[in-house]
C-alpha cells in the first residue's frame, strides 16, 4: 500500500511542478471522458469485454504525472461512489493503471515520438503504448494475483496478459482516434507538441 | 482552454455516459472473465467495505434499468469532472 501511494505521491509533486493554468479544465474534461469511456464495454472473442484503460490518452494530452492523476481521480470515483473494484483494491488498482499503465505508457509513447517524430511519431506512439499500457497493467494485475496467492504466476499471467492483448487492440483504436481529433481540432492541447 | 471548450468536452463525455451505456456489452470483462475461469471470483463476492451510493452503475429507486444506468453514468460524469477539476485547481495552487 505505501509504496503504491508513494508512486502517486511522486505524481503530485511533478504534478505541482508542471501543471500550467490551462491544464487545470484540461484535468476535468479528460477525467470525465475517461471515466464515460471507461463505462463503454466493447464485446471482444471468447464471452469477454473490455473497455478503454485511458492512461495513455490522459498522458498524451497532460503529460505522465497530471495523466496519472485523472486516471487515480476516476479509479477513487468508480470505487467509493459505483462500487466498481473495492476498496481494498484501490491500492493496487491505481498502482497498476496510473502508475504502471500511464506513467509506464507515456514513456514508452515519449520514445517512440522521439524515434518516429512528427504527427506520425504521435499517432504511432499512441498506438503502441496505448497497447502496452494495458498488456503491461494487466500483467502486473496478474502478479499481483499470484503474490496474494489467488491465482498461480503462470496461469494468472498468461490469461491476463493474452485476453489484454486483444483488449489493447481497442484501448489503441479508442485512444488513436481521439488523439487524431484533438490533433486535427486544438493540437495545442496535445502535450509538449507545440514546443518543438 | 476556453469555457467553450470546456462545455463541449463535457458534452461529449455526457453524451457517451447518458446514451451508449445502457448497450453496451455486458460479458465479463479481462480481470473478470480471468478470475470466473480461474475459479476465483468469488473471492470478489465479499460484503463492500463502504457502502455506495449508487452501486454497479445502477441509479438507485428508478425502475428502468436503463434509464437507472443512463443516469448513473450523467452523475459519474458530472461528479468525475468535478473531482478531477478540484484536484487539479488544489494541486495549482499550492
Amino acid at each position: 500500500m505505501a509504496f503504491f501511494h508513494g508512486g502517486l505521491g511522486l505524481c503530485v509533486k511533478k504534478t505541482k511542478e508542471f501543471l500550467k493554468d490551462r491544464m487545470v479544465p484540461l484535468m476535468g474534461v479528460m477525467s470525465a471522458f475517461i471515466f464515460a469511456a471507461q463505462m463503454l464495454n466493447f464485446p471482444v472473442i471468447g464471452g469477454t469485454s473490455g473497455h478503454l484503460l485511458g492512461g495513455v490518452l490522459a498522458a498524451a494530452l497532460l503529460g505522465p504525472w497530471a495523466g496519472a492523476i485523472v486516471i487515480a481521480c476516476v479509479l477513487m470515483v468508480q470505487c467509493l461512489i459505483f462500487q466498481d473494484g473495492g476498496l481494498t483494491a484501490l491500492g493496487a488498482n491505481i498502482f497498476n493503471m496510473a502508475i504502471v499503465g500511464t506513467i509506464g505508457g507515456y514513456f514508452i509513447y515519449r520514445l517512440i515520438v522521439r524515434i518516429v517524430g512528427g504527427i506520425r511519431g504521435i499517432i504511432t506512439g499512441v498506438a503502441v503504448a496505448a497497447w502496452l499500457s494495458v498488456v503491461m497493467a494487466s500483467s502486473v494485475c496478474a502478479i499481483e494475483l499470484s503474490l496474494s496467492g489467488t491465482s498461480p504466476f503462470k496461469i494468472a499471467l498468461s490469461a491476463m496478459a493474452g485476453i489484454h492483448a486483444l483488449i489493447g487492440l481497442g484501448e489503441a483504436v479508442i485512444s488513436c482516434f481521439v488523439v487524431i481529433f484533438v490533433l486535427k481540432t486544438r493540437p495545442d492541447l496535445v502535450y509538449n507538441y507545440n514546443k518543438k | 482552454m476556453k469555457k467553450r471548450d470546456i462545455v463541449m468536452g463535457l458534452l461529449v463525455a455526457l453524451f457517451l455516459a447518458f446514451f451508449f451505456s445502457p448497450f453496451v456489452s455486458t460479458r465479463p470483462d479481462g480481470l473478470e472473465k480471468v478470475a470466473k475461469d480461474q475459479g476465483f471470483l468469488d473471492r470478489a463476492e465479499v460484503a463492500p467495505v463502504v457502502t455506495s451510493l449508487v452501486p454497479n452503475y445502477i441509479c438507485p429507486g428508478i425502475k428502468d434499468e436503463r434509464m437507472a444506468t443512463s443516469l448513473a453514468g450523467a452523475l459519474g460524469v458530472l461528479l468525475v469532472f468535478g473531482v478531477g477539476y478540484a484536484t487539479a485547481a488544489l494541486l495549482k495552487k499550492k
